[in-house]
């Protein structure tokens, strides 16, 4: 059963294609990428999935519900959820703060809740703090809760951001570029770690990535944008083989070269 | 499409365009009252008109602050209305200098310029410190913090004048030249208002030229699109920034002698309405483009100068010329909801991840 | 591009260039004329030597420290040389102004000016004091840079805190008049104006030693937050405070239970902003209009004189507290859209189209025009008519502490929260499923409400109101102390509002240069400062960071999460 669909989707800025009749399909608990040279439009797709951007044309279905153009706090409630290429954090507010952001539209107390304090209210508070300091624990930092969120080192950025993402529970989970700046060895602990959501939370993930290698590493399902256009679609070791795909990284003729190379060598 | 946007709008959306529609409404009824009732003779409303066009071109050359320092930087430099007034000081001055060496009247067109060179020239100097001290340590700051700065330099501003000068009106002496009108058939234009004219579009004239054809203003335009790109292409941003803030300052000095002929004194606080109504115009018209600051602040000129008559007298509201500060902020309020890009502009788009 | 730093005696140069312009400028508004009468320590300096003096001392302070590091002697003769070359430019002052008459440009540069920078002796001798004067200034910074951060600090505060006490004599000595044996005490400090000499050195090592031994006492004891003490502890603080609260105005006496009205209205007034501005993240600069609509409500329900109704101040109240609400509804409203720099220009004009139809012709019939609404109601709690300086401090204080209590409780709830979250980044917020129209609004409503209470008060205790008092620059007020006091902090409220509200109060020298000192304080703080002065509590955790930082993390998460 597909999670996500997108059908024909396309977004203009003025008289830039950004993107062009996309059609995609998420699978259920899927690790399905996005991969594209630079500019191809993979942040841009996010944006239209999430309600950012509203598309020119097509649709997008969430679990066959039609959710093209909604507003971004109502595709969250629906059960979405994202991180960012550089990282949006709330930077002044404590770690446990921005998970329990994360967690609003579970929540439910308002205005009067808020100023007097009443049991439930205060029952909902002290279950969320529990839940967020579970999550924390999850990604892996334990004890952190209090620390503002811009003091913390990049790569606990990185996760306090994925678990404010789970906060809100969502069925499907974008990731965008959640290896941007890291090491070989904290890479691979984030590899580890997007296996692990899909393994023991049953998320469908999709994530937008620039290294190959954990690309090539992790995903199930590869799709390839090129100036706005999907030009590949397949397992991993049909996407290393496509000419396309070489030549949208490489440049022209660059499949050829290859293949001569690989020949010659 | 449609559905689109049907599913867009909101009760929100809906409540706001009402309030816009009903204040058309009024203003067209109003209009039509007043000229029906034909209380006002057409050489009042032309007299009105030209009182109009040459306020807006005192606002045109302030606007031209506004808008250059917002297309460069993303911020109102709200202490430019402070830059405004310092023109006016410095003319009262080194008018009564003049006057005392005897070259007021001797030489008047000499006079003139060096006033309105002296004016120029202490104006771009304080929008230089001010970028200089003030807002250029603040550029990566959060956009909170260099909006607050900007408000507290403002009236720092304003009660420095006022320390050092005094807080009373100074009066700004009248030029043999400039006394009197001239009749073009029945209409009569006074000579300080053809001068306001005249000397505000040869001023944005000049101040467009700069910054289409010269390397200055090419400089400032690719500063304005991207600033990064424009350092890598060799373009020196901190410098093209500070000459900006001179730029727009002295324009705002310049206006400040335009101002004096319409309303010769002299005072700390006068900065502070023009200076609004010229972010107005800056925004009516489009900002970020100089034909935009002109246009934006004829028409504002004219709302301002016309509109009490013109609305509010037909909707029975008295002595209307109370309103004509209420009619400016008005337009401001009602541009920003409806059309913040102005009539004539570009958009600014903000990416959004 | 090459960036040399300039030599030591460059910087010392410059910098006591800039600081004689900032004592020029601080001269030529007029400030330090307007204190001269101000005495400090009776008979030996006034607040006009402070006033000239410190910008050279603090300049030639930070060349030191811009030139650090360097050996003891070079120290102190870089503060020297920085130190004479500010009091040199003064020192040109003085003599341009002997031979040329700067009065006509310069209101303030009079010959009495000229004396007290020259310390009122003869021309010579004045300018030669001058200079000797920056060079032992300049040193005292050098030396104090070379003192060990205790004792420095220490001498810091002393010194502030004998400057604050000789200026707040009167405050103190009427204040301490009606209490016998602490009177007695008192007199022996202070003289007609200003402290007498040996007082203030008594006060001065008192107040060193006693911040000297504080110093040295562990960190962990020294920033303990309130609600970290133990339940007692705590206790007894809040009755303590609640005790002095409750006896403060008649200890003040009317005179300066008028300044504390005054304070508390800002207070309350300042707490309703903080939301907006501080939690929110929306900067209203069109604050004063819900204050009006507040007053004015107040006024059109109560009045005899428009006579469309007559009800009570109680009776009246609510009417005006809703129609505030709605008004942060409908201001509210368009503004969703805009970011920062046009929500803040709109809603000054909204500010300004609110004072300018109070202000009309038009509206004359309904809400007074020029001459504004008079005979309003008072409160009356049975027959007791609430109308003193003195009985309306309560009021204030009951509407400070309501408004006050709501502040904090939202501040850790989930609206709080959301209001936090938009102001740190909208578009994420909104992504989290936090509908900015709802949470915007309620931002502007709660803010709009504590404002207009603020209104009612002002017009129940001047029986009146006038479009004059409702202009810019009240909101220009509210927003410098928030912003100074600390965005998004409550404590920050109460310190803004007494310093920049209490202040001009108190030293009535003051009050000419409000303006000025205010924009010149936000200026600095957006610098140096932006937190403010007493920043929100969760900012403090960054002190503590540093030194508690938890044991590196086990990498591996914990297994059978209980998620879905």
């Amino acid at each position: 059963m597909a999670v996500l669909v997108s059908k024909k989707v396309t977004k203009r800025f003025g008289g830039l294609e950004a993107l062009g009749k996309i059609d995609l399909e998420v699978k259920e608990q899927a690790i399905h990428s996005i991969i594209g040279p630079n500019g191809a439009g993979k942040t841009t797709f996010f944006n239209c999935v999430t309600g950012f951007y509203n598309p020119e044309e097509g649709d997008i279905y969430l679990e066959k519900r039609n959710i093209t153009g909604l507003s971004p706090d109502r595709v969250t409630r629906l059960g979405i959820s994202r991180t960012y290429q550089n990282i949006r954090l709330f930077k002044n507010m404590t770690v446990v703060e921005n998970i329990l952001v994360g967690m609003h539209p579970h929540l439910k107390a308002g205005l009067i809740g808020g100023i007097l304090h009443d049991p439930r209210t205060m029952r909902e508070e002290h279950d969320a703090v529990e839940e967020a300091k579970r999550l924390l624990i999850f990604v892996g930092l334990k004890g952190k809760g209090d620390l503002m969120a811009k003091n913390l080192p990049y790569g606990q950025q990185r996760r306090l951001e994925i678990a404010r993402a789970l906060a809100s529970k969502p069925k499907l989970l974008l990731l965008d570029e959640p290896t941007a700046g890291m090491n070989p060895s904290e890479t691979q602990e984030m590899v580890h770690f997007i296996r692990q959501l899909r393994d023991q939370l049953g998320i469908t993930i999709l994530l937008i990535e620039h290294q190959m290698r954990v690309v090539m590493n992790i995903s199930e399902l590869i799709t390839v944008l090129d100036f706005g256009q999907k030009i590949a679609e397949g397992n991993p070791a049909e996407i290393q083989k496509n000419t396309r795909v070489i030549e949208a990284y490489l440049g022209r003729g660059a499949a050829s070269g290859l293949s001569r190379a690989a020949a010659t060598a | 499409m449609l559905r689109n946007w049907m599913q867009r709008i909101t009760l929100i959306d809906i409540i706001v365009w009402v309030i816009g529609l009903a204040i058309l409404v009024g203003v067209v009824w109003g209009s039509i009252a007043t000229l029906s009732a034909g209380k006002y003779s057409a050489e009042t409303w032309i007299n009105l008109t030209i009182s109009g066009l040459a306020l807006g071109g005192v606002y045109a050359l302030i606007a031209l602050g506004y808008t250059l320092v917002y297309g460069i930087l993303r911020m109102i430099n709200f202490a430019h209305s402070e830059v405004f007034m310092s023109g006016p000081f410095t003319a009262t001055f080194v008018a009564d200098a003049l006057i005392a060496v005897g070259w007021w009247n001797k030489y008047p067109w000499l006079s003139l310029l060096i006033i309105l060179l002296s004016a120029a020239a202490v104006s771009a100097g304080i929008a230089f410190l001010l970028e200089r001290i003030a807002y250029r340590p603040l550029r990566n700051a959060p956009r909170l913090v260099p909006l607050i700065t900007a408000i507290g330099a403002s009236f720092f501003l304003q009660y420095v004048f006022r320390g050092l000068y005094g807080s009373g009106l100074k009066d700004y002496p009248s030029m043999e030249m400039f006394k009197g009108f001239w009749m073009i058939g029945d209409i009569r234009i006074f000579k300080t208002q053809a001068a306001a004219i005249v000397g505000a579009i040869l001023m944005m004239v000049v101040l467009y030229g700069i910054v289409q054809w010269t390397k200055l203003g090419k400089a400032m335009r690719s500063v304005s699109e991207d600033k990064e790109v424009a350092a890598l292409m060799g373009i020196d941003v901190d410098k093209t920034i500070s000459n900006t803030f001179s730029m727009g300052g002295a324009a705002a000095g310049v206006g400040g002698i335009l101002y004096l002929f319409l309303f010769p004194v002299a005072h700390f606080f006068m900065g502070f309405f023009p200076g609004l109504k010229a972010f107005t115009a800056a925004v009516l018209g489009g900002i970020g483009n100089v034909p935009g600051a002109f246009f934006g602040a004829m028409l504002l000129g004219l709302l301002e100068s016309v509109g009490p008559n013109l609305f509010l007298d037909g909707l029975g509201v008295p002595t209307p010329s109370q309103l004509k500060d209420a009619i400016a902020f008005t337009v401001l309020v009602l541009i920003l909801i409806f059309r913040p890009t102005g009539i004539l502009g570009e958009k600014l788009t903000q990416a959004k991840a | 591009m090459q960036t040399q730093t300039p030599s030591p005696w460059k910087q010392a140069v410059s910098a006591g260039l800039i600081g004689g312009i900032v004592a020029i400028l601080m001269s030529l508004v007029g400030m330090v004329a307007a204190f001269k009468e101000r005495y400090i320590v009776s008979g030996m300096f006034t607040m006009s030597q402070i006033l000239f003096l410190a910008p050279i001392l603090l300049f030639a302070y930070s060349a030191i420290r811009r030139t650090a590091p360097q050996p003891a002697n070079k120290i102190i003769s870089i503060g020297s040389l920085s130190g004479l070359v500010g009091s040199a430019v003064l020192a040109v002052l003085v003599l341009i102004g002997k031979y040329v008459n700067l009065r006509i440009m310069f209101v303030n540069a009079s010959p009495e000016l000229y004396g007290i920078l020259t310390f009122n002796q003869a021309s010579v001798l004045g300018l030669l004091l001058l200079l000797i004067m920056g060079i032992v200034i300049g040193a005292v910074a050098g030396g104090a840079y070379l003192l060990p951060q205790r004792v420095r600090s220490a001498l810091a505060q002393a010194t502030i805190w004998v400057c604050l006490i000789g200026l707040l004599r009167d405050l103190i000595v009427t204040v301490s008049y009606r209490w016998g044996p602490i009177a007695g005490i008192v007199k022996y400090f202070f003289e007609i104006s200003g402290l007498k000499p040996l007082g203030a050195v008594f006060l001065f090592i008192l107040i060193g030693g006693i911040n000297y031994w504080r110093a040295g006492k562990p960190k962990a004891a020294r920033t303990s937050n309130f609600t970290d003490q133990k339940p007692l502890r705590r206790w007894l603080t809040l009755l303590g405070a609640g005790l002095i609260l409750i006896l403060l105005p008649s200890v003040l006496g009317i005179y300066f239970s008028e300044i504390l009205d005054n304070v508390l209205m800002y207070i309350l007034m300042g707490i309703g902003l903080n939301i907006v501005v501080g939690f929110a993240g929306l900067l209203d600069l069109g604050y004063v209009a819900f204050f009006a609509i507040g007053a004015y409500t107040m006024g059109v329900l109560t009045s005899p004189e428009l006579g469309f109704f007559n009800l009570t101040y109680w009776q009246a109240l609510p009417f005006a507290l809703t129609a505030c609400v709605l008004a942060g509804f409908i201001l509210g409203l368009p503004v969703l859209k805009m970011r920062g720099d046009y929500l803040a220009i709109v809603t000054l004009g909204f500010g300004e189209i609110v004072r300018l139809l109070a202000l009309s012709d038009w509206l004359r019939p309904w809400l007074g025009g020029t001459q504004g609404i008079q005979r309003i109601a008072q409160p009356k709690i049975g027959s007791f008519l609430i109308n003193t300086q003195q009985e309306l401090y309560f009021l204030f204080l009951a509407g400070v502490a309501i408004v006050a209590f709501i502040a904090w409780r939202l501040k850790d709830s989930r609206l709080g929260r959301s209001w936090m979250a938009l102001r740190e980044d909208e578009d994420v917020a909104r992504a989290m499923g936090i509908n900015h129209v709802i949470t915007k609004l309620m931002a502007f409503a709660v803010g709009a409400l504590f404002s207009g209470l603020g209104g009612t008060i002002f017009a129940a205790k001047l029986t009146s109101v006038y479009p004059h008092s409702m202009n810019f620059m009240v909101s220009i007020n509210v927003l410098c102390l928030i912003i100074i006091g600390g965005m998004g902090s409550i404590p920050g409220v109460f310190v803004g509002s007494l310093l920049l509200i209490g202040s001009p109060e108190l030293l009535r020298e003051f009050a000419e240069f409000r303006y000025l000192v205010y924009g010149a304080l936000l200026v600095t703080m957006m610098l140096t400062r932006p937190e403010g002065l007493w920043p929100e509590a969760r900012r403090r955790l960054e002190l503590h960071e540093a030194e508690e930082l938890p044991p590196p993390e086990d990498l591996q998460p914990v297994p059978n999460h209980p998620g879905q």
